[in-house]
């Protein structure tokens, strides 16, 4: 029991990971990483909701109609994350509105849909609650690295922080601007996954089509 | 007036695409974007759908929610209520509940259309681009007029990256990949680069 437990909960950190692996969440990821605060916020507004969604689910998943259950589900998701927006509002106004309407994406955000949909309709409360911080966790993973990344290249400071000396203060960091603009996630996502890959390869995907080994470029050489 | 809706058109196509500048749908964007006949499909979905909620929920924010929406009902006590923290469980059940009459619309009525669209109608409910678009819809304070063509801007936007996305996919499966960047990694990157590229409409004054 204790090793299923631990499989269920740290399995989706690297393993499964639900972006990098499952494609699922990958908005918010994207949009929200430029610097740690917002970030962070956002891993724990995250975990926090997909955890209790699934806790409430997999509560009354033998009471909910096949046929309706994408509403009820949306319904209890939506409800957490007013409740989070609500908190936010009240205790983070400043982050809350940066993050402007990604804290309202928490609803259609695919991992915590696709956990309940996929976890908790089928297994009790407690095993549930931990898949939920699980997948959070996994999630929080490749973004903080993101937020890390991106805000240190991007502005040198770390929370807020200055870690680099930028040249513009008299340091000597020269600032890279491309790390705050969009674009730059999309790449780091890119490279995270070949990292996760060229480590775990058993999660490189097929070939669509089997090249003859002497027309690839690099059998060439 | 008419220049206005333009601009606003441009904008949420090119300017403000829902794919490549604030990363919305990105879940679909990339998990069903490797054949261009279904990435088209499931664009004009989106299209259709975003044209409608968008719309509906500016009608249900100034009607329902807003601060004093509820004076027409002329009940005293109803004038004053703000809901608008009920927003985001209103939104999201007006897009399911459209969604869902949309299939059944279509299901009788234009049954070819209903085939073609398939799994894609359904899933749309949980796409962020359709989400994002209403919520944003809020945040700028959009007259109805104004939101209607912006959930039109919007879809095409969505639609036109998707499209795209799908085209450079298919010539990509042809390439000789490195190992751990085969599939999911390659794709991220070439949406990295088409968001760049896209970055350069941001200069752009309408």
């Amino acid at each position: 029991m204790a090793e299923k437990t631990k499989d269920i909960l740290f399995g989706p950190i690297f393993d499964n990971n639900p972006i990098a692996l499952q494609i699922l969440g990958i908005c918010s990821a994207l949009a929200v990483t430029s610097n740690l605060n917002t970030t962070l916020t956002m891993c724990i507004a995250l975990t926090a909701v997909t955890a209790f969604s699934n806790f409430f689910v997999s509560c009354i998943r033998n009471q909910i109609p096949g046929s309706i259950r994408m509403i009820v589900q949306m319904t209890i998701i939506a409800s957490l994350v007013i409740v989070v927006d609500q908190f936010l509002r009240a205790y983070a106004y400043s982050i809350s509105k940066q993050l402007s309407v990604f804290v309202g994406l928490i609803i259609t955000n695919c991992i915590v849909m696709g956990r309940v949909e996929a976890f908790a309709m089928k297994n009790p409360p407690i095993p549930s609650f931990l898949d939920g911080v699980g997948n959070g966790l996994g999630y929080s993973v490749i973004l903080l690295g993101l937020g890390f990344t991106r805000e240190l290249l991007g502005s040198g400071s770390l929370f807020g922080y200055q870690i680099l000396e930028r040249t513009v203060d008299g340091g000597w960091y020269n600032t890279n601007g491309l790390m705050l603009l969009p674009p730059s996630a999309f790449f780091l996502i890119g490279l995270f996954i070949w990292a996760i890959r060229a480590w775990k390869p058993e999660q490189v995907e097929e070939d669509v089509f089997k090249m003859k080994p002497h027309t690839r470029t690099s059998d060439a050489f | 007036m008419f220049e206005h809706y333009l601009s606003l058109f441009v904008r949420a196509v090119f300017v403000e695409n829902m794919a490549l500048a604030f990363f919305l749908g990105m879940c679909t964007f990339i998990a069903i974007s490797k054949k261009i006949s279904t990435a088209i499909g499931l664009g004009i979905a989106v299209v259709v759908v975003l044209t409608i909620t968008v719309p509906v929920n500016n009608l249900i924010l100034h009607y329902l929610l807003n601060e004093g929406a509820l004076s027409w009902t002329g009940i005293p006590a109803l004038a004053t209520l703000d809901l608008r923290f009920l927003g985001l469980l209103s939104y999201i059940g007006v897009i399911a509940a459209i969604v869902q009459i949309l299939e059944m619309t279509l299901d009788k009525y234009v049954p070819a259309l209903y085939n073609a669209l398939g799994v894609f109608l359904p899933l749309i409910t949980v796409n962020c681009a359709i989400m994002g678009a209403s919520l944003f819809m809020v945040e700028r304070d959009y007259a109805f007029g104004e939101s209607l063509v912006y959930g039109l801007g919007a879809g095409a936007g969505w639609a036109l990256a998707i499209t795209l996305l799908a085209g450079i996919r298919e010539k990509l499966k042809y390439s000789d990949v490195p190992d751990g960047l085969k599939g999911l990694g390659i794709t991220f990157i070439t949406v990295g680069l088409m968001s760049l590229g896209f970055m350069s409409f941001s200069g752009v004054q309408l």
